[in-house]
């Protein structure tokens, strides 16, 4: 099952959970997972961008997440 | 997945140096800026600031402005409709609620230089009669001004109604607004583990964007509350939503035309004036000019935050780093939203760290409200924990280009932030420094020679782009990104090498928020690579069109066409006696085959590389003035790979320059009541041409393999590394540690009586 990483500021909403394993094929079914449930992290979900596979996506929606990847979700980061 | 074109010898295009498609106008001085824009019956808009860094406005009277003849419309907070919700982008963004009110203020004034008024006159000393007849009464309160104070639980409040953003709201308001943390593996047991421990406190200042050209606009609003702005600005699309939300209109209402821009570097991506122009024009049915003074860019537009920042780091004598553990409290200004998670996800990003921990703050303070500036918080903590790689490799009797080796991550290492690093390029940038003539050159007598890193992200986002083939066959580029760097040459250098035409055929053209498709703002090292993106699956729709046309006209499937070298030619074992079709060709013969050609392409780019740097820099130190000299300074960065190589340079030269600036001289001074006193360059001192010596850079490719081209950006990572190869220099020079930016005369004199 592939490794999902979340980050500090969702350990409140997860219980202190910080990793979990997932079969969700993409991350819209991931999202889907966790908002079930932790529907309390589904704002931070907005607010993040997500790493699969070490590809940083702002906004992500059916990149697939395939059974040995590893999902790290992070702070979005725009720039200057 | 786009696959990277990685033998150099493929281009024909890319990776030459053309002059710019607009250098000869800003030359000339025929470019339009700004401020250039004159409009019939126009009348002049000014800002009424004030002068108070914390203060309630008890009143605000404007009745005796606007019985001047001549002044047709003032606005005061009162103008403005709530506005709830709604984000900024960009580090520095912030809520658009808090937008609005640094816009105009409210109930309070928060910094010095906080807005008050506007008025709209027929002249600029008109205007300038009325802001003089404005009567505001004003109640004081105490600043908050240094940053570590402010995160005391009895710290004057800089808005009473900010909670520290925590899952259980607190019990108590807080200057502190947010609080990010970054951790992994045992931090007690990494540092238990080291034969070195290096531990201190440093201090980044204020500082500013330093864009030479003022904030301007042109607003024209008709009486239906429709109309254009015409602004300098790095994202017109953004500053069209930012306005609109902030006066509650439709954005279909609002046409926003991006002028040419006089530097930006992340402080022209926050509106200030365009709300206020719209709706000095609105109420007085004329066009409103609007631009800012110097003093008002350094009073009321966004610094990058100051800040202080703890470092711990322990290394084993083989200089492998076996724990960090860092602190930083960054100034948001007057309103939430400083770079702190940029900060803390850049610190430790050029390492493979087995053991870490950081924790960094968004603090209020009556200071400016920040906004972003090349890439954004990581100049400040990376300053920290290089310098303290510095004196670490010191204490080691380490090269520290070595010590770096030891620890630099590589493709496969995890980042700090979470995810493995696809192909980068840190050790090839450390290998060029280690071999490159300046660093095997003896160092001067006197001088100390600094090294250090910097990274940056980098970012995609959305972008479109259209591309129009002429009916002799040139090219017309039009995109939504403001061209601040030369990106109009790098987009049609794509454009050609992806059509196979000559550079010279290419024009590109920055549309307006009507006649192309909505694009971020130029910013976060984004253009070249999101942008040039579109540019070139555009160009691959125009190429797809073509076969298709070429097909039709020999009575071929599209399928047997294929295009080279800029022509249509049938495809492998086709039978078809026909001579390849250029693109002029083509263009040429439209009417018959379907009509105008063109390609489009929007896309929300992803897989945007990281960009790595390394610096240094022989500088010498006169110990009875203080005066610092850079005598050679090398810039060394992985681009991907460079679409435009002087272009690519100048970002390095630029950001080296504006680093050095911040390193060595450039800081916002307050009296003890909050008010700037060095809101001018005379006072407030960026480098001159007669400061710096040339600028030695080295580009390293190493491509990104998401981009058809391989760029990763490479706008931000340059000012990342100079703060603290400046302060290793110095610090090397003089033989003791300097901590505190910046490291001007009277600073460093100070350090030297201590």
């Amino acid at each position: 099952m592939a490794k999902v990483v979340l980050p500090d500021n969702f350990a409140v909403a997860t219980q202190g959970v910080r990793e979990l394993e997932t079969r969700a094929e993409c991350y819209r079914d991931l999202v889907f997972e966790l908002k079930n449930r932790w529907p309390e992290l589904a704002e931070l979900l907005e607010q993040s961008a997500v790493a699969i596979d070490g590809q940083i996506y702002q906004d992500a929606l059916l990149e697939p997440i395939d059974v040995d990847s590893e999902v790290f979700f992070m702070a979005r980061i725009e720039g200057g | 997945m786009a696959e990277a074109i990685q033998n150099e010898q493929e281009f024909k295009q890319i990776g030459s140096r053309p002059v710019r498609p607009d250098g000869v106008d800003k030359v000339t001085g025929r470019a339009q800026f700004g401020a250039d824009l004159i409009l019939p019956n126009m009348i002049h808009g000014k800002v009424l600031r004030s002068p108070h860094a914390h203060a309630k406005i008890i009143k605000i009277d404007t009745t005796q402005a606007l019985a001047i003849p001549g002044v047709h419309a003032v606005v005061t907070g009162a103008d403005f409709p709530s506005v709830e919700g709604g984000e900024v982008g960009g580090e520095g963004g912030g809520s658009m609620g808090d937008v609005s009110k640094n816009v105009m203020a409210r109930d309070k004034v928060l910094y010095h230089g906080h807005a008050v008024a506007a008025v709209a006159a027929a002249s600029p000393n008109l205007a300038n009669d009325a802001l003089d007849a404005i009567h505001v009464e004003y109640e004081e309160l105490e600043p908050i001004l240094d940053v570590v104070r402010a995160m005391a639980s009895d710290a004057p409040l800089v808005d009473e109604h900010n909670y520290t953003n925590l899952p259980e709201k607190p019990e108590h308001p807080s200057n502190i607004a947010n609080i990010g943390k970054l951790a992994r593996g045992n931090v007690e047991e990494g540092f238990e583990r080291a034969d070195v421990i290096i531990e201190r406190e440093y201090r980044v200042p204020m500082a500013h964007q330093g864009y030479i050209e003022p904030h301007a606009c042109v607003a024209s609003i008709d009486e239906t509350g429709r109309g254009s702005v015409w602004c300098c600005t790095q994202g017109h699309f953004e500053f069209r939503n930012a306005t609109a939300t902030i006066l509650g209109k439709d954005i279909a209402d609002l046409k926003f035309i991006a002028s040419e821009i006089g530097g930006g570097f992340g402080g022209k991506t926050v509106v200030y004036l365009e709300p206020l122009a719209v709706l000095l024009s609105e109420k007085s049915g004329r066009p409103v000019k609007m631009q800012m003074s110097r003093e008002e860019v350094f009073r009321a537009t966004g610094p990058s935050s100051g800040t202080v920042t703890r470092v711990k780091v322990g290394l084993q004598n083989d200089g492998t780093i076996t724990a960090a553990s860092a602190w930083a409290a960054f100034e948001a200004g007057a309103f939430a939203g400083a770079p702190h998670m940029p900060g803390i996800m850049s610190i430790y990003a050029p390492y493979e760290i087995e053991n870490f921990e950081v924790e960094a703050f968004d603090v209020l303070v009556n200071k400016p409200k920040v906004a972003a500036y090349r890439a954004p918080g990581a100049p400040q903590t990376m300053h920290a924990f290089e310098c303290a790689l510095d004196e670490a490799a010191l204490a080691l009797d380490m090269d520290p280009i070595d010590l770096r080796l030891v620890n630099a991550a590589d493709e496969g290492t995890q980042a700090p932030y979470g995810p493995k690093f696809p192909p980068i390029g840190f050790k090839a940038c450390l290998e060029v420094a280690k071999q490159h003539p300046n660093y095997t050159a003896p160092l001067p007598d006197g001088a100390g020679r600094g090294v250090a890193a910097g990274f940056w992200f980098n970012i995609g986002m959305q972008s479109s782009a259209e591309i129009n083939i002429n009916e002799n066959g040139t090219v017309m580029v039009i995109e939504g990104s403001p061209d601040i760097g030369g990106s109009r040459a790098s987009m049609c250098l794509m454009a050609a090498e992806t059509l196979g035409v000559d550079y010279e055929k290419v024009r590109a053209q920055v549309g307006d928020t009507e006649s192309t498709g909505f694009c971020n703002v130029t910013g976060g090292s984004r253009t070249t690579f999101a942008t040039g993106m579109a540019v070139t699956q555009a160009c691959e729709d125009v190429i797809s069109e073509c076969k298709q046309r070429a097909a039709m006209t020999w009575g071929l499937d599209s399928e047997q066409v294929e295009w080279e070298d800029g022509h249509a030619v049938p495809g492998p074992g086709v039978n078809a006696d026909v001579k390849p079709l250029s693109l002029a060709d083509l263009a040429g013969s439209a009417a018959k085959t379907g009509g105008p050609i063109q390609g489009r392409a929007s896309v929300n780019a992803q897989g945007a590389g990281a960009s790595f740097s390394v610096n240094f820099a022989d500088i010498a130190v006169d110990r009875e003035t203080g005066k610092v000299d850079v005598l050679r300074y090398t810039a060394i960065q992985d681009a991907g790979k460079a679409i435009h190589p002087s272009y690519v340079e100048g970002q390095m030269q630029g950001g080296a320059a504006q680093g050095i600036g911040w390193a060595l001289n450039e800081e916002y001074i307050f009296d003890e009541r909050g008010v700037l006193e060095n809101p001018g360059f005379l006072d407030y001192r960026i480098p001159v041409a007669s400061d710096l010596p040339m600028i030695d850079t080295h580009i390293v490719e190493v491509p990104n393999p998401s981009h058809p081209y391989g760029v990763r950006g490479v706008g931000e990572t340059p000012i990342v590394a100079p703060l603290a190869t400046c302060a290793n220099a110095v610090s090397r020079s003089l033989g003791q540690r300097m901590t505190n930016l910046p490291l001007s005369p009277p600073n460093i004199l100070a350090e030297l009586d201590d």
